[in-house]
This record gives structure tokens, C-alpha cells and sequence, in this order.
């Protein structure tokens, strides 16, 4: 069996190892052009492959998940901010399923 | 950019900033609970997790993983993934720091960077305050924790119709990270556009079906970024200039 505040710890160690090394150790930008580009895309690529489609898996109603995906979308690119996004999506799927279910 | 307030502390100033931080805080946390509670986690290991690592996407990949009784070094692969952004954030906070300030503060400054505290504390002019950044901490992260706990707690008693609509307000949390930066670079936009279409073709492709989310968020954010990275350098300016 494994344990929950293990997983807990390790998840921590290395977090915190991420946000404290740079400003504790690396004092200069980094020097590879390609380290730096290739960290600069990490988080969207792997957000990108956490969302989709996950987003579509996540809702009773697999519809009213596209649904939220499209809207997050549009809410996202007119400048919403981050809460409204989220909450636009999460009403997309209440009502889409509260008419369709 | 608001006139600065010079009458109140930048540990009040933090503070103040950190309202609207731990109001939005508060509902995510909320639905991440939701998914610490389907991992199986009891609500102070979810309160303690939200604590410690103050993560949105990297918490969700954590309790995704405990949730599948995951190996403890997949964990502390997807951490180091799904949170990678982090020290990038890091690196542009160190190039603030004065040289004169006491090596504690880079200690408590690295507890907390995330998303929207970074943003406001770095958008704040002159050298990094690290009191100010404090205040913010003091403020959202309690907020961050205490909801995840009410999420564990509460998810049960919510009707199905809510928890499966508050199932996707995290997605719609990264769909607002990633989209508005896909719109001004082009380089960006196929980051988002390669994930998205290669997590549903490992979703369903022989063999790679059967790769565990975890692996499949590895093997593409590193494939996909090296590629990218490669095709599209980024200006040495980009991002320091600001």
C-alpha cells in the first residue's frame, strides 16, 4: 500500500525544489536559447494535453463538455479573467445538462 | 497600473492585492477537493497538499496519480512537469531580487509562486518586495487550502448536476492560462493545438492507450516542446525586457 502523505511529501520536495533552486542558485538568465525556448512552451503543451480531451471525459453529458471546451475557449479570448473562464464553463455544462438530461 | 499607496505597508498592500486572489482561489479549490476526494484523500491531507504546494494544475496531477495508485517517482515526474512553469517564474523573480536582501526571503519568496502571485508581485515596480509578497501569501493561501478542504468535504452532498458541472472549472482555469498567449504567438498557439490533438490520438491509438495519463502528459510535453522549441527559438529579449 502505498501512502497518501508520501505522495503528499514528494510532490512538495519537488515543487519546492522548482520555485526555490532558480532563486536561491541561478543568479544569471539562463545561456541555451533552445533550454530557455523549450521551458518557455512546457506549460502550455502540457496543459494543453491535460485539458483535452479530459474536459470532453469529465461531464456526465460528453456534449456539454465539448460545449465548456468551446466556451472556455471564446471566454478566454475575449479576456476574461481566470475565475470568469472557469465559471463560464461550469455554467455551459449545468445548463446544457439541466435541459438535455 | 494602480498609483502606489504609500501610506500602507507592502505587507498591508500584499494583503489587499490578495483579495480578489483568494476569492478566485476559494472556488477553484473547491472543485480541485472534488478530485482529491475521488483519489481517495481525507480532507487534511487535501487541506495540507493545497498548503504545501499552492498548485492548481500540479495538485490536480498529484491527487489524478494518488487516485490511480501511481508509482512515488511518476509522482515526482508529473510534479516536476506539470509545474516546470514555476521556475521559469522563479528565474525572472531571481533577476528582481536586490543583491542586499537576506537569503531567508528567496526561502519564503519560493514557497508560493504561482500563477497570480508571481503576476502581481512581479507587475509591482522596483526591486521584489518580499513583505508584499508575503501579504499576498497570507491572504490566498489560506483561502486555497481551506476550500480544497470544503470540496473534499462538501463534494458528497452536492447534487450530481453540480459537481459535474464544477468538474470542468479547472479545465476552463488552464483554457484561461494557455488561450491568450496562443492568440499572440503563433509558436504558442500550435503548443496548444499539438497537445490537444496528440492527447486524443495517445487516447486512443494502439499501444499508446494503454501509457497512464501521467506517462502520456510526459512523453507529449517533452516531445512537443523540444520540437517546437527547435522550430521556433524564442528572441533571447522576450521575456527579460518586461
Amino acid at each position: 500500500m502505498r501512502n497518501n502523505y508520501i505522495y503528499i511529501l514528494i510532490a512538495f520536495a519537488v515543487i519546492y525544489a522548482i520555485r526555490v533552486l532558480p532563486l536561491t542558485l541561478i543568479r544569471k538568465p539562463l545561456r541555451s536559447r533552445f533550454l530557455r525556448s523549450f521551458l518557455y512552451y512546457v506549460p502550455y503543451v502540457t496543459l494543453a494535453v491535460m485539458t483535452f480531451p479530459a474536459i470532453v471525459e469529465a461531464t456526465a453529458l460528453p456534449a456539454a463538455g465539448i460545449a465548456a471546451l468551446a466556451v472556455g475557449i471564446i471566454a478566454a479570448l475575449l479576456g476574461a479573467s481566470l475565475l470568469t473562464v472557469a465559471g463560464a464553463c461550469c455554467a455551459a455544462v449545468f445548463l446544457l445538462e439541466l435541459i438535455f438530461t | 497600473m494602480e498609483p502606489m499607496e504609500k501610506k500602507q505597508s507592502p505587507f498591508a498592500q500584499g494583503l489587499r492585492d490578495g483579495i480578489p486572489i483568494a476569492l478566485g482561489y476559494f472556488a477553484v479549490a473547491f472543485s480541485l477537493g472534488i478530485a482529491a476526494r475521488d483519489a481517495g484523500l481525507t480532507p487534511f491531507q487535501g487541506m495540507l497538499a493545497s498548503l504545501l504546494c499552492v498548485a492548481s494544475a500540479g495538485e490536480y496531477a498529484l491527487f489524478t496519480l494518488v487516485g490511480a495508485g501511481a508509482a512515488y517517482l511518476e509522482v515526482a515526474l508529473v510534479t516536476l512537469i506539470t509545474n516546470a512553469r514555476y521556475f521559469l517564474m522563479s528565474c525572472a523573480l531571481s533577476q528582481r531580487i536586490r543583491p542586499d536582501m537576506p537569503d531567508r526571503h528567496r526561502w519564503g519568496i519560493g514557497l508560493a509562486v504561482t500563477d497570480e502571485i508571481f503576476g502581481i508581485s512581479i507587475a509591482r515596480p522596483g526591486p521584489l518586495e518580499p513583505r508584499y509578497h508575503y501579504g499576498a501569501m497570507a491572504v490566498s493561501i489560506p483561502a486555497w487550502a481551506i476550500g480544497t478542504a470544503l470540496g473534499i468535504l462538501m463534494g458528497t452532498v452536492l447534487p450530481p448536476r453540480v459537481v459535474s458541472a464544477l468538474s470542468v472549472a479547472l479545465y476552463g482555469m488552464f483554457l484561461a492560462i494557455i488561450i491568450p498567449p496562443a492568440r499572440k504567438e503563433l509558436s504558442v498557439a500550435i503548443c496548444v493545438l499539438t497537445g490537444f490533438g496528440f492527447s486524443w490520438l495517445f487516447g486512443f491509438l494502439p499501444a499508446l492507450r494503454d501509457l497512464s495519463a501521467g506517462m502520456r502528459t510526459i512523453l507529449l510535453t517533452l516531445g512537443l516542446s523540444a520540437v517546437i522549441a527547435l522550430i521556433f527559438p524564442r528572441k533571447e529579449d522576450a521575456q527579460d525586457a518586461e
